[in-house]
């Protein structure tokens, strides 16, 4: 059965050649003079301050936590699509329960204001 | 298992490899061109005949071209961060059928790599797994656009992930299976895209977010931001993320075809099967000639509203969609 997935791996590790290999090339031809101004962060032309990487706006923590939320509800989807004409009503009934706690869960955060970006 | 199959599935991987790096090649020849006619100009057509040989001379002026690493930035992860954002996109489309299989030097050959059957799981996961090196990519760089580019870039893919998500269950009710030959085989006679046209237009509008392509570019909004999360990259390592955003736009067209368009399915292709690519690539093809279209026509949308238009109203129709298409699956079904 796992013999299946064999020719992904094969296919995985050549992926992964392909992507050092490129960098390599790059690293292996192109010129390396390095000066100061060259290496300081690119900021059209004005002279970079402060730190590079500084604090995230809390939104972005928002949106991830809300999309871990939702993307593994979009999981049970994909595996109670597989099996609905098995099921029937019965499953029908059971995923629109669950497909409606969500939906009062998304209606919360939108009132919430967590999907609003001002 | 023998020594035959190994081979096989080694010259099968290094072909798709060698098909995506060079499609990739010539998609972005094609956008120019495409892009410069509907611009009424001419055009890259200088190097080879109709400019065939310009993305050989950007790679060789790519290779020869000063590798810079900001100061300060994180070296590991800033060089591997195009490695990760590349890999996926390459093994994507390790799961699509090309065709059913032909005989090739008295070898009966499958047109596919692999047939697994959770074909579209396998999709989804490995989708995923691009937005860490875009997020890598412009926290390492050490420079502020960089990293608004980066995040912004993770939140529209993550948020945007859900819709197409949830559009490609529509697909899956229908055939019911997650293995993707079943999903082409059960389009023999009728496309998805006409039984599903609300999960067929929410998932091209999903991955037009997803690739970071017009008019959900805001990740590279060149007026605001430079050049986003790739900002300080140079040499074959911003070749790396161009490469990656590309070959993402073929794989999602050739996943868009393949789950709703027929995929490899047309005329004749039962007693001929070395039609299926033909008409696979044919529907490629098309679908990458209307993104370029979208980017030719289409003004970029302001961030806010690219995260409204994707939870607000792209995840509640493709919710709704998912409903309405389950309760038609049940009552179709014969007992």
């Amino acid at each position: 059965m796992l013999q299946a997935y064999l020719p992904l791996l094969i296919l995985l590790v050549f992926a992964v050649l392909i992507g050092f290999l490129v960098v390599a090339i790059g690293h292996v031809f192109g010129p390396k003079r390095p000066t100061a101004r060259k290496a300081a962060p690119y900021e059209s032309g004005m002279v970079p301050y402060g730190p590079g990487t500084r604090r995230i706006s809390v939104r972005y923590y928002l949106v991830a936590v809300l999309f871990i939320l939702f993307d593994i509800e979009t999981i049970f989807f994909l595996l109670w699509a597989v099996v609905l004409r098995d099921l029937g009503v019965f499953g029908l009934v059971e995923m629109f329960l669950f497909m409606g706690t969500l939906a009062v869960g998304l209606i919360y955060a939108w009132k919430k204001g967590a999907l609003e970006w001002e | 298992m023998d020594a035959g199959m190994i081979w096989e599935w080694i010259i099968k991987s290094i072909f798709l490899i060698l098909f995506m790096t060079g499609g990739f090649a010539y998609v972005t020849l094609l956008e120019r061109r495409v892009l410069a006619r509907m611009q009424v100009r001419i055009g890259p057509n200088r190097v080879g005949k109709f400019g065939l040989l310009q993305p050989i001379a950007d790679a060789v002026k790519l290779i020869f071209k000063e590798e810079l690493i900001p100061a300060g930035a994180d070296k590991l992860m800033f060089i591997v961060a195009p490695v990760i954002t590349v890999i996926p996109a390459l093994i994507i489309t390790g799961v699509i059928p090309w065709g059913t299989s032909i005989n090739l030097f008295g070898r009966e050959i499958a047109l596919s790599i692999a047939n697994v059957n959770v074909g579209v799981l396998y999709i989804m996961a490995v989708t995923s797994i691009s937005v860490y090196g875009i997020t890598l990519a412009g926290w390492s760089s050490n420079n502020k656009y960089a990293m608004f580019g980066g995040l912004r870039s993770t939140a529209q893919m993550i948020s945007y992930e859900l819709a197409l998500g949830l559009s490609l269950v529509g697909p899956i009710l229908l055939a019911g299976s997650m293995n993707v030959m079943d999903i082409v085989q059960a389009q023999k006679t009728l496309p998805f895209a006409l039984l599903q046209p609300a999960g067929f237009i929410v998932y091209f509008m999903a991955t037009l977010a997803e690739i970071n392509r017009a008019p959900f570019d805001m990740p590279e909004a060149e007026q605001e931001l430079t050049a986003g999360y790739h900002t300080e990259y140079s040499s074959m390592k911003f070749a790396l993320f161009f490469m990656a955003e590309y070959i993402k736009m073929i794989a999602v067209a050739m996943i868009g075809s393949t789950m709703f368009l027929g995929g490899f399915q047309g005329p004749f292709v039962d007693q001929l099967p070395w039609l299926g690519p033909v008409y696979l690539f044919g529907k490629v093809i098309v679908w990458l000639f209307v993104d370029i279209w979208i980017r030719a026509t289409l003004p970029r949308i302001r961030y806010d509203k690219l995260m409204a238009l994707g939870w607000k109203v792209m995840y509640p129709i493709a919710l709704l969609n998912v409903f309405i298409t389950g309760i038609l699956v049940v009552l179709t079904t014969k007992r």
